[in-house]
């Protein structure tokens, strides 16, 4: 079944070529959707097939490697397209195909009567070929291929719709901002390869990784790596200081946001640190910063969450402060944890995109959640699920949210984490409280719109993967039930292999079955107490709204603003920029400077050519005075020497 | 005669009997001189492939030699061969000479067989210096080259067509000069040996040259390089690029970015480098500075400008910043990146004039401003257009993207260059060309039409489509398996980079006598 890994990889890139070059003739919206989903659907059952044949091999056949044909070679660098499947590449893979097929299938729904569906599908298609490459890869530059391909789809899907307007621009000026800032962490990625094939003469996982556990702890070659790596993570997952690209991504079509910014693509920077976890381990001072960045990069993106009115950014700030908590995960070295997350997050956070999708769609294209409430009676299924991955998200047992999260908090409080355990408790608060003022606005109350809008229920073929990601948002979480509560954690035993180096160099704390449990209860109170919260200020007590806006307005305005951080950057990195590249750089520099001072130097040149002339005006009685002036002058020389 | 054995002399003096047959033909049978022009490029490409696939990639010298004594007296003579450096850019040569005639299918009116007279001369001018093994025939070819150039732009080029024209070439002349006092003491350096005499024979010259004491070799140096540098160009010699870009017809400026600005990184690498090892070795981390100082400058200076043409002239001083920086890290890896980055610019700017071209044929401007939302009438064009732009970015799996990695990890690791600083403060070129270029691809393509001038653009038609597939071919090609290329010159540059070793360590005095 292994080799079958390349049919996987190629059947989206088929579905790009033929949807691509062929889409325009195709025309049947019908024909098109049913090539770019089940590309990815046999992907899928193929990946499956593989998933489970590896379960049946021993543990240490269970990671190989296909190889195809040698991509870059130069002297003593060589570089393959070549794919390594294991536990983790394995699990990525099935998510990315198995969400990705979901959202192809509800994208034939909501994309019907679009100008663009071919084009559409043919860039999830693509999109979907590079997401495998990222996660298969068996070395650094063709993860890079993938993770600049995805970066590119990104782009290409965010500014889907080109002519229309967003926020106070365009749909392009966010695909190009998500470009340029993901670039700025490519850079570091770039970097971190090059200080990798310095060091270990290969970029490959095989070749690399068994030699760097060889290197001391707190080593200042893998400190530079993993930093850099963690550069590179911050672009593409959306953390502090880079993720600013994300809620503008919101301006491309729903299932781009739930494919692309919620499931799948954001999730590649917590793989990188978990494929590379070896560096990690051995650079303890960069954990404690990824630890730092995602927990603050959780309650940062979650305080904003809390105020927020259009229903997609509410979800975009909510999936940044997810990856918040997988990065807090990794940080805290429970990397199996971390990607436990990352599969959760990926049905539930998908299932939430979808499902406001589907109530976009009911609102004809309105975003504003201040704009609606009480939809519950005319998108029953719609509601439903999104109340289940609402619950999910928040952390209500036994859904799968509340697995994962807990696994995470519990594995920061027990590596000794605790100011960043009490950050991630406060986050999780924020976000059953974010999320239902979100579900609760959205569909309960009393409506808020038009009579005349007649909002309904979305067809099958958009309400079907919607109900079948609420049925994984409910039982996700069981391939992870920890053994206090008589599970066997089946996902971290599955990994093990992948992180047992990794973990071996990090000290482990011993498990405190007691407060285990305390803490479990804690946060299971935690979620309860914001969703009630939510219910009695968005239900009960209107007027409270209003009064606490008044009481806090300076704490609301910043939120409201999220932090002004846009504004900061504009002001003191883009303009600056722009600005000095023309009136400095070009202007004074290049044009004045640069060319004055050819051209000058041609002037010059005529000028005094212009004087030479007038010596040579051709009168005979001139020359015979310069004649004389240079006997004269010789002769001085020649009796004063 | 054995036409393998003298496929150089087929493929220099092909475009030449066109020349002379274009003599024959009136004037005003437009179509048949159009066809003639082409028929004779293509042919030339067709020999290159041959060339190319019939050239020894094992073999790191040079190959299909063809010598003839020339000037008897002053021993110089009619030496021509290639090597797997050379190789790559007489094959880029021939391959974007036929797209440039094609691209200037319709918008060239004036003087229709001047023009292709023009071009073929050029091409002829163009792969003289590539296959040159005799410097003074080089200088010949070099020099003969500009006269074609200047005549495209000073006639069939813009508004300031003449200031253009008359600066382009008075600024390579000046640098050329230099260059041939340099190449008259060197045949004359080689006469003062013991038993030796005036040589241009470059391939003696080779033996000959790292004996020069070190100081001279420092003046020799700095006279050929400065020379390549103008050509380049090398910041700060590269105001004439833009004036020449903007004014010269779209098939001039193909040519122009494509092959005549390879000219110069190729005299750094086939000349500068080999000749003068240790000023080389001395003067590289000035000259790997002013790459890199050309990298983030061209960058920043091309996203502000306002004139299509103007931002990709200002992206190639940017993008031969790399190509300086991977020669001068005198590693494997940057000294094969340099070379596949001169192909790759030469295609992907080569492709971006054409479709700069394209649009100016429709619409007779290059301002950014006057477009906007041209993907609803030319979406086929904006596809193209896009691959070609993410091929300037550098995108993995595009050729672009090969040859800034290879440049980037060789100058990391380089050890005469001996900092990381170089390859970290470059690579932010990359992170810049993605502003740059996706920033004017926003402007130009994305959007609402809101110009009714552009609302009744008509896409591409199939001569334009033939003129930019086959760039795409190579591009995405090159991206995913350049060692078809990479692997032409890997012993040439082996041979190269171990050369200046042997010469650092000292073993290559002791080699020669």
């Amino acid at each position: 079944m292994y080799d079958y890994i390349g049919i996987v990889i190629l059947l989206p890139f088929i579905g790009f070529i033929i949807n691509g070059l062929l889409g325009s003739k195709i025309k049947s919206e019908k024909i098109i959707g049913i090539i770019g989903s089940s590309t990815v659907g046999i992907a899928f059952l193929l990946a499956a097939g593989i998933f489970f044949q590896m379960l049946s091999l021993p543990i240490e056949n269970r990671s190989q490697i296909v190889k195809f044909f040698t991509w870059l070679q130069t002297g003593r660098f060589s570089v393959d397209f070549a794919y390594q499947v294991d536990q983790l590449s394995i699990v990525m893979t099935l998510v990315v195909t198995g969400v990705g097929f979901l959202i192809h299938v509800y994208a034939i729904g909501y994309m019907h009567g679009d100008r663009g569906f071919f084009r559409f599908f043919a860039y999830l298609n693509l999109f979907i070929f590079m997401m495998l490459n990222l996660v298969l890869a068996d070395n650094f530059l063709l993860m890079f291929l993938g993770w600049e391909g995805v970066g590119l789809c990104s782009y290409l899907l965010i500014g889907f719709w080109y002519e229309k307007n967003f926020e106070k621009g365009t749909t392009n000026d966010a695909a190009m901002k998500a470009f340029v800032v993901n670039r700025i962490g490519d850079f570091g990625f770039l970097i971190a390869m090059f200080l990798i094939f310095l060091n270990f003469e290969s970029l490959r996982f095989e070749s690399v990784f068994p030699r760097a556990i060889a290197y001391p702890i707190g080593d200042s070659t893998i400190f530079w790596i993993s930093l850099l790596l963690f550069v590179a993570a911050t672009g593409k997952s959306a953390q502090i200081p880079l993720y600013v690209w994300l809620p503008d991504a919101m301006a491309g079509p729903t299932p781009v946001s739930a494919l692309i910014h919620a499931a799948t693509m954001v999730t590649a920077g917590v793989y990188v640190v978990a494929r590379a976890s070896i560096f990690f381990a051995l650079a303890p001072t960069v954990l404690t910063i990824v630890a730092v960045i995602g927990a603050f990069t959780a309650i940062m993106a979650a305080s904003i969450g809390l105020v927020q009115n259009g229903i997609k950014k509410v979800l975009a700030y909510s999936t940044i402060s997810q990856l918040g908590y997988m990065f807090l995960a990794m940080g805290a070295g429970a990397f199996a944890a971390g990607i436990f997350h990352v599969v959760t997050h990926a049905f539930f956070k998908a299932l939430l995109f979808l499902g406001a999708g589907a109530v976009i769609h009911a609102m004809h294209e309105e975003e504003d959640i201040q704009k609606m409430g009480g939809l519950k009676n005319h998108l029953p299924i719609t509601y439903k699920t999104f109340f289940i991955a609402a619950l999910a998200i928040s952390g209500i047992p036994p859904l799968s949210g509340f697995f994962s999260k807990d696994e995470i908090l519990w594995k920061v409080f027990s590596a000794g984490y605790f100011p960043l355990w009490l950050i991630a408790a406060l986050g999780a608060a924020l976000t059953a409280f974010y999320m239902f003022r979100l579900t609760i606005l959205t569909f309960e109350g009393s409506p808020r719109w038009e009579k005349s809008l007649h909002p309904h229920e979305a067809p099958p073929v958009m309400t079907i993967p919607l109900v079948i990601l609420a049925f994984l948002s409910v039982v996700g979480g069981f391939i992870g039930i920890p053994h206090t509560l008589g599970g066997n954690n089946a996902i971290e035993k599955f990994l093990e292999p992948i992180f047992e180096k990794s973990e071996i160099i990090l000290t482990k704390a011993t498990p405190n079955t007691a407060v285990e449990y305390l803490l479990m209860l804690l946060s299971i109170f935690i979620a309860v107490a914001g969703i009630l919260l939510a219910r009695y200020y968005y239900l009960k007590r209107g007027d409270l709204i209003e009064k606490t806006k008044e009481k806090y307005s300076k704490i609301y305005s910043v939120l409201w603003n999220k932090y002004y951080v846009d504004e900061i950057y504009d002001a003191a990195v883009v303009k600056p920029t722009v600005k000095g590249s023309e009136k400095l750089l070009w202007k004074i520099i290049d044009i004045n400077l640069i060319d004055g001072a050819v051209n000058g130097i041609a002037q010059l040149i005529g000028i005094i050519s212009s004087y030479l002339r007038k010596i040579q005006a051709g009168l005979t009685q001139s020359y015979a005075i310069y004649f004389i002036a240079g006997i004269i002058i010789i002769l001085a020389i020649l009796i004063f020497q | 005669m054995n036409p393998i054995e003298n496929i150089l002399n087929l493929i220099l003096f092909t475009p030449l009997i066109g020349v002379l047959i274009l003599f024959l033909i009136k004037k005003d049978k437009q179509n048949i001189i159009k066809a003639t022009g082409l028929f004779f490029s293509i042919a030339a490409f067709i020999f290159s492939i041959i060339l190319f696939l019939r050239f020894d990639s094992n073999d790191p010298n040079m190959q299909f030699v063809y010598k003839s004594i020339w000037i008897e007296s002053l021993n110089i003579s009619y030496y021509v061969g290639v090597d797997g450096i050379s190789l790559l850019l007489v094959v880029l040569t021939t391959f974007l000479t036929p797209l440039a005639l094609l691209s200037s299918w319709n918008s060239i009116q004036k003087s229709i067989r001047n023009y292709t007279i023009m071009m073929l001369l050029l091409e002829v001018g163009m792969i003289g210096v590539f296959v040159s093994l005799d410097m003074f025939l080089f200088y010949v070819f070099w020099e003969a080259m500009l006269i074609p150039m200047y005549f495209i732009i000073g006639i069939w080029g813009g508004e300031n067509r003449i200031y253009a024209a008359i600066k382009f070439f008075i600024y390579t002349m000046f640098g050329s000069l230099l260059m041939l006092v340099a190449i008259i003491w060197l045949g004359y350096y080689a006469s003062t040996l013991p038993g030796g005499k005036f040589t241009t024979d470059l391939l003696e010259l080779y033996k000959i040259s790292p004996q020069i004491p070190a100081a001279i070799q420092g003046w020799m140096f700095l006279a050929f390089t400065l020379s390549f540098a103008i050509k380049v160009p090398i910041f700060p010699f590269h105001t004439w690029l833009p004036d020449a870009h903007v004014e010269a017809p779209t098939a001039g400026s193909v040519i122009l970015a494509g092959i005549l600005l390879k000219m110069g990184t190729y005299g750094l690498v086939r000349f500068s480098i080999p000749l003068f090892p240790a000023a080389a070795l001395e003067y590289l981390p000035y000259l790997a500075a002013l790459g890199i100082v050309g990298i983030i400058y061209g960058a920043l200076v091309s996203m502000v400008q306002t004139d299509i043409k103007k931002l990709v002239a200002y992206s190639s001083v940017s993008h031969l910043g790399f190509v300086v920086l991977g020669l001068f890290a005198l590693t494997q890896e940057g000294v094969q990146g340099g070379i596949i980055q001169m192909i790759n610019h030469g295609l992907s700017t080569g492709a971006l004039f054409i479709i700069v071209g394209m649009l100016y044929d429709r619409r007779h401007t290059r301002l950014i401003s006057e477009y906007g939302g041209i993907a609803k009438v030319m979406p086929v064009f904006a596809t193209i257009f896009m691959i070609v732009s993410l091929s300037s970015i550098g995108l993995p799996g595009l050729n672009g993207f090969i040859g800034e990695f290879l440049i980037l990890l060789g100058a990391f690791k380089s050890e005469f260059l001996n900092s990381h600083v170089y390859s970290i403060l470059a690579a932010t070129g990359v992170v810049l060309a993605a502003v740059y270029i996706l920033w004017m691809f926003k402007r130009v393509v994305f959007g609402k039409i809101t110009n009714p001038k552009n609302q009744e653009l008509k896409d591409v038609s199939y001569r334009e489509i033939f003129v930019l597939i086959p760039i795409v071919i190579f591009i995405i090609w090159i991206g995913i398996y350049p060692s078809t290329f990479l692997m032409k010159s890997e012993k040439s540059t082996k041979q190269l980079i171990e050369r200046i070793e042997n010469y650092r360590t000292g073993k290559f005095n002791i080699n020669v006598r």
